[in-house]
């Protein structure tokens, strides 16, 4: 059994940005599936938010300025006043990581450079050209280098320790030797990433299972709007790799067969510079109408970015030229890139507050695996970065808050025959004959075609039952290889069970809300509700094993709702 | 667009033959697995493995995470080339027999998997983060758009280690620190805001540093993001010479 004062799970933004801030005054554990650089952090490409003000054309940007353009892309259903704690955060937020280290492409006068983005009013997305993610991820893992931050990589998240009480740690598994470790702790911190994987066509890593969330859940602490999927207009042709918002930004057209930039129809004001969610169902709806591109591997519009010229491309957006190189085989300074909308960012996740709390005391989420609610129905592009960042930090001072001045004593017992059960758990799975890849083929699939884009009822009780069934198989799932070190399909096979609870939590979610708001549409219900619907989603596991769904209003400060026009 | 279309050509089938080894049992051989795999057109290394694993033989062991050429997982040798597996396009390998080996200068800890700690630990070594001595207040440190430029190449780099796979020197020498570790240094040597002494290049002035490399290019040739790391190593080598030069006309003090 391992001990330390804090164990953090999961080497992404949200993780590293805790362990940094807990490092110098606790023995900090930091586990990671992946090495942390692995992480899916690294694959954000545009920006991260902050309203510093250094775009010529945003010198009168603010902080609520910032606030409002979160609250209203969110539809409404974000929470105000942790939203004004996000924004007000901000720019101390990236100073930081510049102090640190991190490479923000500049603007002439040598401050850091901001481009406009989707559902803002002003240019205030920092970037590092097109991998701000990968510079803000390498830049916090060299912090956490030089403070010399305990990290356990290739190690997983089998299960959450709680008496019911207080969280007493988990029980990890270490991937390389094959062995189950129970690691005793008074503060546990998920910082695990989103659920991307549930879906078939996602622009998450392979390794997005979201299994953090539903270990969450199994282990009794609500997951919160999780209908709340967003879908990324622009995943490339096949892959559904993600191409980033900033060529949008940067001024790039989204284009029908008819070669006209239909985005002014259905957003007259901003055009490609929509929100996520309108235009991710804007190019949908141009694709079910008929004005779709056809290509064997789908349907799909055009990115067009031609008109930048190769200068502006290579030098703003080399990311995305290397991708569309790399991947279909196209150089976006001379044909559109070829485009879907698909499956993007969990905006749900573990319940908890601003300050990373979740109802279990101990027990902390940061990040896309958490739901604070900042992003409500329908995150901004750019808020992710900052989500991680800020939330990572605000759990890390909760988290000494929580220990300062206390001793724990760890209920030992109980995590050591929580580690003996995983144990016989683990030999069982090696026995069964339903292989892991085809129940998540078979998940992935009903998932992006019933609890997709556009909703309705019959579909997505479809998804229920088809989940239903594949819970029933789970029972039989096994792996073909008896090792347990570095045995991926294993844990594939764990991590499942939580993937097929998060499925049901996301599909029941959607059904039982009878209304549409932000990435949230149904057919059968395509009006916002405020009246009946102004609140938030929490599934939370039964005694008997089956979800129970409740409500909780949404906090409004400054903001009341109002019709949302771009 | 006309390209992506260029690529479907027919489906066709593909040999792959991957390597196999399990440091648990030491006594076992390494040996090669042999599958058939239907491949489709665009399909990458990287989509063949999952499907060998998910389909014929969950016990294969490698490493992947993005799939999109960002996160530095999968850099292994393709019939003996070193790149990332989830950017080759199988056909583009020229062959239909298919040849997966890990990673060379590594220990292979199970098939494709093998023992980053030692990479790591060279990264570690160079002090890889920014060092400054004085912050400003509520703001950033300001930095031209020229000096920025400079450490551009060095900030693409995804510390995949398909630079260290390639050189030559870390079988003679596994003590080199290699091109991404010396990369990384003058990533932050070329910052206009890192503050470190030019004494502290003195780690990296002997046969295990800077004065190791070859000058043969291989990690140049190997990189899927294009950084140069022949460049970093030359650009500290001009560094410590001018340090040296500058120390014997006695215009620096000698920090040491």
């Amino acid at each position: 059994m391992l001990h330390h004062d804090i164990i953090i799970i999961g080497g992404g933004l949200a993780g590293l940005r805790a362990a940094v801030g807990l490092c110098e005054r606790y023995d900090v554990g930091l586990l990671s599936k992946v090495h942390p650089l692995r992480s899916h952090s690294i694959a954000a490409q545009g920006g991260i938010n902050a309203a510093l003000g250094n775009n010529p054309e945003g010198r009168d940007d603010s902080w609520e300025k910032h606030a409002f353009d979160t609250i209203k892309g969110s539809d409404y259903l974000a929470d105000q006043d942790a939203v004004e704690f996000m924004c007000r955060d901000a720019p101390s937020i990236i100073y930081e990581m510049e102090h640190w280290g991190c490479p923000f492409s500049r603007f002439p006068d040598g401050s850091i450079a901001q481009r406009p983005f989707g559902g803002a009013g002003f240019p205030r997305t920092c970037y590092s050209a097109d991998l701000t993610g990968h510079v803000l991820l390498n830049t916090l893992y060299e912090r956490a280098v030089s403070l010399g931050v305990k990290v356990y990589d290739e190690w997983y998240l089998l299960a959450l320790a709680s008496n019911g009480e207080r969280c007493q740690g988990i029980i990890a598994f270490d991937f390389r030797k094959g062995e189950v470790v129970p690691v005793q702790a008074p503060a546990t911190l998920f910082a695990t990433g989103g659920y991307g994987r549930v879906f078939r066509h996602t622009t998450n890593a392979l390794i997005n299972y979201g299994s953090g969330i539903g270990i969450a859940y199994k282990a009794g602490v609500p997951i919160k709007d999780m209908e709340c999927v967003q879908f990324h207009p622009t995943g490339l042709i096949g892959t559904y790799i993600l191409i980033t918002e900033a060529a949008r930004g940067e001024g790039g057209w989204l284009t029908n067969n008819r070669g006209e930039r239909f985005m002014q129809r259905y957003a007259p004001k901003v055009a490609e510079l929509a929100p996520r969610d309108i235009v991710a169902r804007s190019m949908q709806t141009e694709i079910d109408e008929g004005r779709g591109l056809e290509h064997p591997l789908g349907k799909y519009i055009n990115l067009d970015l031609r008109h930048l010229g190769e200068k502006e491309i290579q030098k703003k957006l080399p990311g995305v030229k290397s991708l569309c190189k790399d991947f279909v085989g196209i150089d976006p300074v001379f044909e559109p890139i070829p485009v879907m909308p698909c499956e993007h960012y969990s905006m749900g996740g573990i319940d908890t507050n601003q300050h990373g709390e979740t109802v279990l005391p101990g027990f902390y989420a940061a990040g896309e695996c958490g739901c604070v609610s900042v992003h409500g129905a329908n995150r901004l592009g750019g808020n992710s970065l900052l989500d991680t960042l800020v939330f990572g930090k605000a759990a890390a001072l909760a988290m000494h808050e929580y220990l300062q001045g206390k001793s724990f004593t760890g209920d030992t017992a109980l995590l050591t025959s929580l580690g003996k059960t995983w144990e016989r758990k683990l030999e069982n799975l090696a026995k069964g004959e339903e292989r892991p890849a085809h129940l998540i083929t078979k998940m992935g699939h009903t998932m992006s075609e019933n609890v997709g884009i556009f909703r309705e009822k019959h579909k997505l009780q479809q998804a229920l039952d088809d989940l239903a069934v594949l819970k029933e198989r789970y029972r039989r799932v096994g792996v073909s290889s008896p090792n347990r070190h570095l045995n991926y399909a294993l844990m594939k096979a764990v991590e499942i069970e939580y993937m097929l609870d998060i499925a049901s939590a996301i599909a029941l979610g959607a059904l039982r809300r009878e209304e549409s708001r932000g990435a949230h549409y149904r057919r059968d219900f395509p009006l916002r509700n405020d009246k009946d619907w102004l609140k938030h989603t929490l599934v939370t596991l039964g005694k008997d094993g089956t979800p129970g769904v409740s409500y909780r209003n949404v906090t409004i400060t400054n903001h009341p709702p109002r019709e949302r026009i771009y | 667009m006309t390209t992506p279309m260029a690529l479907l050509k027919a489906d066709s089938t593909y040999t792959f033959k991957i390597f196999r080894y399990d440091s648990k049992t030491p006594e076992k051989e390494p040996s090669f697995s042999t599958y058939q795999v239907d491949v489709v057109p665009g399909m990458s290394v990287l989509s063949a493995l999952l499907a060998i694993r998910d389909e014929m033989d969950g016990g294969l062991s490698f490493r992947c995470s993005c799939r999109s050429a960002v996160c530095g997982s999968c850099a292994m040798a393709m019939n003996g080339k070193i790149e990332l597996a989830c950017r080759t396009q199988v056909a583009s390998l020229g062959s239909d027999l298919i040849i997966l080996e890990p990673l060379p200068n590594f220990e292979i800890i199970k098939d494709l998997v093998v023992d980053m700690i030692p990479f790591w630990a060279k990264y570690d070594q160079i002090k890889p983060w920014l060092i400054r001595k004085t912050l400003p207040v509520g703001t950033e440190i300001r930095q031209s758009e020229e000096e920025r430029n400079r450490i551009d190449q060095f900030v693409h780099c995804i510390l995949c280690a398909a630079c260290y796979g390639a050189c030559p020197v870390p079988s003679r020498d596994p003590e080199y620190l290699g091109p991404a570790a010396l990369a990384k240094l003058e990533r932050f040597v070329l910052d206009s805001r890192d503050e470190r002494s030019p004494s502290a290049l003195e780690a990296v002035n002997n046969e295990k540093g800077v004065w190791g490399c070859d000058t043969l290019f291989k990690c140049i040739e190997a990189c899927p993001k294009d950084v140069r790391p022949t460049d970093a190593i030359v650009g500290l080598r001009k560094s410590l010479v001018k340090h040296k030069f500058k120390k014997l006309l006695g215009m620096v003090k000698d920090e040491d």
